[in-house]
């Protein structure tokens, strides 16, 4: 049905260049919607909407299954997945408006313009006056039937290279995504690592008004002066002495 | 004129035909003690003595077999094997053995197998003795080829082995810095004389295109006097060079700080006289320049008087030898100027001196080794009674070397003073006066050195024990002093030196002026004993001070500054060397490297702000990208439009 | 009309590509602007096969495609790698690799 109703339009060359130039414009200013919209959710659906004009582009030039390929899978899959990774970082994540690298912006554009420039003139005049064979002949037997006779015939091998391509990437993309869980440590782990470290003792605990936790410095009174009760009994008076005169006179 | 000099010798037979083995003993010991490290420590130093027996042994054989020949039959040469066959260069190794040679033979293997022996003593309680024996086999052989040698090429191979055995000798204590800064003196100095020597092998090669003696010698007559003069003038520097002769004479008292033996072998009997026998072999070339050899005349006699001068000044034992023998060198030196009346009789004092000079070396060992290895004279004296055996063998040296009739120095040094006055003319007259004044020196201070350090009052401290050496070296001293008693008469009595020598450096020929000999040695007689009564008023009669007197007159200041040859060098050569070297230096650092740096400053400070582009920024990139595109995209249409 | 007039649209919609690329920092928008280049690319493929009368053009088109879908799973996967290490989808922030 599709054949038949692409073909009803395609040789009809007024149906054909309203949708051009109208779709042409919605593709063009949803591209540059794209490139414009701060919020990644925004350019997805831009996207979309190019995609769609797309589609019914390749319908229009005698290429339906690419159109129906072009919605299932781009418009479909692919921008869903798009959809789901914004979803997945964040969808508040839009870009900021500072351009941090100089001249960017500007280069940019600049080039941009160029590169169209460049593109389109060239172009413009090089098809000025060209006739297109058109696919009548070619999809004679079926659009879908005819290019799966290339496929299987002049392009079997890049086929199968592009079969192998597509399973590479999704074992890729599984590996890069896979995380590998630490397990959790032990209760026993724990303690090994909390007491068998580097300090023997424990730490001076918190509030603690202290530059030293040697046995032999004495604990500072809460107006700052040493006190000889927390010194060991076993010292012998001299080393008191040394201790009480190196940390500051005792009340 | 003497007549043509052969350019023909006789091939080998018979014994003759195994003289290179005269060289493999002292190879095969240098070769196993150098070579067999420590496994031959045990049995080495008695290999190393050995070799040079065997060899002394195989000369006597050898020479045995050349008396049994007839006079113009004793120059056997042989080639063992082609060393350079290139076209136009061709050298044999080979061997030349005449009278002169089998003379060297005799008094290397000879005397140098006494001093090995000797050493066995003097060095046994030395941890490194097996390389001193290597080294010194070393020696002796490369002394034999030097000797043996029937191209001057080969005769370079021995020439250079000396100097590096010597080096090797000089600074066998290379921990004691003087003995380290001696070895590469004595090395740098001789490098200068080599510089003549293989000039002048090259000058050979251009004029002749071989420089085996046969060839050089044949040559010689048509090859011009230009040639002939700087042959003889680059022999000589070669000879200057080898010999301790001015103006390279500085290296050999400082050659002293090697061992005694080495100093007895190396740089009194041999090897130092290696240049008299360069000028010796060399005759035919001499004898075809006068000017060559009035410059060997005026060499030969300005060193007797500077050794001489400089002999009466030291304190030290071995240095006051040294100089001695630079001057007794000198002497020699001059007796081979005179031409064809003096080779015989440079030879002649070349051999007493070797026994002498040897004789008195090993004595000063044996001194030195009773008295804790001091060698300061003014902290010897009264070592007669302690010392009886050294001192008789000093003794003998001592009369041999200021020639009291008739010991060895009285027939060979008057026959030298005799041949130069017979020269005739004023420069004859000058030689002559010279020779006897320099006897008279030499009298002086080897009367000076017997007094300080036998006859004179004990100045040495009390905890010393002086004492003989032990028999292994007092026997080759014995041996080596009955030598120098006699044989100078033994040569020149009866001519028998000189006519033995006849094949190998032409007829003894007479000089012009003669007179009578016995008025001639009784004059020198008198100014030696004037020499000797100078030194014993001097130093026997006087107390000798322990420490050198210092307000003394500028002449004994001169001479105990080595007359400032020392000085000068340094002030003259060294100095501009290394201010030379500087400016170089500094060219090199700033305009050689500036210029290598200033181009690797260059791009490595370009590539710096290059890499500046390298932002990280992926974006940046694409940006790239696309102006690549643009650019490419441009130039293809251009291309296309054009 | 002449339906070589699908081939300036398709360099417009290329170079609009090109620029949202240069100029956005969210990955996920760059990637969507590189999306939109293959699809400005697939258009002219297809132009093309109109064109001249044959199914080549469209082959291509299609393997393009296949190969878009393989570079998207791809690179989503990196971007969420990056994301979850460094908690920031910005492609200015990945400069490690630099003078």
């Amino acid at each position: 049905m599709t054949t038949v109703l692409a073909q009803g339009i395609t040789h009809t060359t007024g149906w054909e260049s309203a949708i051009f130039y109208v779709l042409g414009t919605i593709a063009v200013l949803a591209a540059l919607g794209l490139v414009l919209a701060r919020s990644a959710i925004h350019c997805a659906l831009m996207l979309v909407v190019v995609q769609f004009c797309l589609a019914v582009f390749y319908f229009v030039q005698d290429a339906p299954f690419l159109g129906a390929v072009q919605i299932i899978v781009y418009a479909g899959a692919i921008m869903v997945l798009f959809l789901f990774v914004i979803m997945l970082i964040g969808i508040d994540s839009s870009d900021s408006l500072v351009e941090v690298l100089r001249g960017q912006r500007v280069a940019a554009v600049v080039l941009g313009f160029g590169f169209a420039g460049l593109i389109v003139f060239p172009t413009g005049s090089a098809i000025a006056g060209t006739t297109a064979v058109g696919l009548d002949s070619a999809n004679g037997v079926g659009n879908v039937q005819g290019i799966a006779r290339l496929l299987f015939t002049n392009y079997v091998f890049a086929f199968e290279i592009v079969s192998a391509l597509l399973i590479i990437a999704a074992v890729g993309a599984m590996v890069l995504g896979h995380r590998e869980r630490a397990p959790r440590p032990t209760q026993r782990e724990l303690s090994e690592q909390r007491i068998a470290g580097e300090h023997p003792s424990a730490w001076t605990g918190p509030g603690v008004y202290a530059d030293h936790d040697a046995v032999d410095s004495p604990a500072l009174l809460p107006d700052g002066s040493p006190t000889r009760a927390s010194l060991p009994e076993n010292m012998s008076q001299d080393d008191i002495i040394d201790v009480i005169e190196r940390v500051g006179i005792e009340k | 004129m003497p007549p043509a000099a052969p350019v023909q010798y006789l091939p080998a037979t018979g014994v003759f035909s195994a003289t290179w083995l005269l060289v493999l003993f002292p190879l095969i010991g240098a070769a196993v003690l150098l070579l067999g490290g420590r496994y031959t420590n045990k049995w080495g130093p008695y290999l190393g003595v050995l070799t040079p027996c065997l060899s002394f042994v195989f000369a006597l054989f050898l020479w045995m077999a050349m008396i049994g020949r007839s006079g113009d039959s004793r120059e056997i040469s042989s080639t063992l094997w082609t060393w350079i066959p290139v076209n136009g260069f061709h050298v044999d190794v080979g061997y030349l053995i005449d009278p002169l040679s089998m003379t060297f033979v005799l008094l290397i293997t000879g005397v140098g197998g006494l001093i090995h022996i000797y050493s066995l003593g003097y060095m046994a309680h030395d941890e490194r003795i097996r390389l001193f024996f290597g080294y010194m086999n070393l020696f002796v052989a490369s002394m034999l080829i030097l000797v043996l040698a029937n191209d001057y090429l080969v005769l370079y191979v021995g020439w250079e082995g000396v100097g590096l055995a010597s080096y090797l000798l000089i600074s066998f204590w290379y921990f004691k810095p003087e003995a380290a800064t001696a070895g590469k003196k004595a090395f740098v100095m001789n490098r200068v004389g080599d510089v003549g020597l293989s000039l002048a092998i090259m000058t050979m090669f251009w004029a002749f295109g071989q420089t085996n003696f046969a060839a050089v010698f044949g040559g010689i007559g048509g090859a011009g006097s230009g040639v002939a003069l700087a042959l003889t003038l680059l022999l000589l520097l070669g000879a200057c060079g080898k010999s301790g002769q001015f103006p390279l004479q500085a290296w050999l008292p400082d050659a002293m700080t090697g061992p005694t033996p080495v100093s007895a072998l190396i740089h009194a009997a041999t090897m130092v006289t290696a240049g008299v026998y360069l000028i010796a072999r060399s005759a035919t070339i001499y004898n075809a320049s006068q000017d060559g050899r009035t410059a060997v005349l005026l060499v030969g006699a300005i060193t007797l008087m500077i050794g001489a001068i400089i002999g009466c000044a030291y304190d030290d034992i071995k240095k006051v030898l040294a100089y001695s023998t630079v001057s007794q060198i000198g002497y020699m030196v001059l007796a081979t100027g005179l031409g064809t009346a003096g080779y015989a009789l440079g030879i002649a004092h070349l051999l007493s001196h070797g026994f002498f000079k040897s004789t008195m070396f090993l004595s000063a060992g044996s001194v030195m080794e009773g008295m804790e290895d001091t060698t300061d004279m003014r902290r010897f004296g009264a070592l007669t009674k302690a010392m009886s055996v050294t001192h008789i063998t000093f003794l003998c040296g001592y009369l041999a070397i200021i020639g009291i009739p008739p010991f060895s120095g009285f027939w060979t040094k008057d026959a030298i003073i005799e041949a130069a006055w017979d020269k005739g003319g004023t420069s004859g007259t000058l030689l002559a006066i010279t020779g006897i004044v320099g006897a008279g020196f030499t009298a002086f201070y080897m009367t000076r050195l017997m007094s300080m350090t036998f006859w004179s009052k004990s100045r040495w401290r009390e905890t010393f024990r002086p004492h003989d050496a032990p028999k292994v070296m007092l026997v080759p001293m014995g041996i080596l002093a009955a030598g120098a008693l006699c044989v100078g008469g033994i040569l020149v009595i009866g001519r028998l030196l000189q006519n033995w020598l006849v094949p190998s450096v032409g007829e003894y020929t007479e000089g012009v002026r003669a007179v009578n000999p016995w008025l001639m040695s009784t004059i020198t007689l008198i100014v030696v004993l004037f020499g000797v009564a100078g030194g014993v008023q001097g130093f026997v009669r006087r107390p000798v001070p322990t420490t050198a007197p210092v307000p003394v007159s500028p002449l004994v200041m001169a001479a105990r500054h080595d007359l400032y040859d020392n000085a000068f060098n340094e002030a003259v050569l060294m100095r501009p060397g290394q201010w030379a070297t500087r400016v170089l230096v500094f060219f090199d650092n700033r305009g050689v490297d500036g210029l290598v740096n200033g181009l690797a400053a260059f791009i490595g400070g370009t590539s710096g702000a290059l890499r500046k582009l390298q932002t990280g920024f992926v974006r940046s990139y694409a940006v790239g990208i696309l102006g690549g595109a643009v650019v490419a995209l441009g130039a293809l249409l251009l291309l296309r439009a054009a | 009309m002449n339906p070589a007039n699908y081939l300036l649209l398709s360099g417009v919609l290329f170079t609009i590509g090109t620029v949202g690329v240069l100029l956005r920092r969210n990955a996920i928008v760059v990637f969507m602007s590189v999306e939109l280049m293959l699809n400005a690319v697939n258009l002219s493929l297809v132009t093309f096969s109109r064109l001249k009368g044959t199914l080549d053009g469209q082959v291509i088109a299609f393997f393009v495609m296949v190969v878009a879908a393989a570079e998207v799973v791809v690179g989503l996967a990196i971007i969420v790698t990056i994301f979850r290490t460094r908690r920031s989808a910005s492609v200015d922030d990945a400069n490690l690799l630099k003078y």
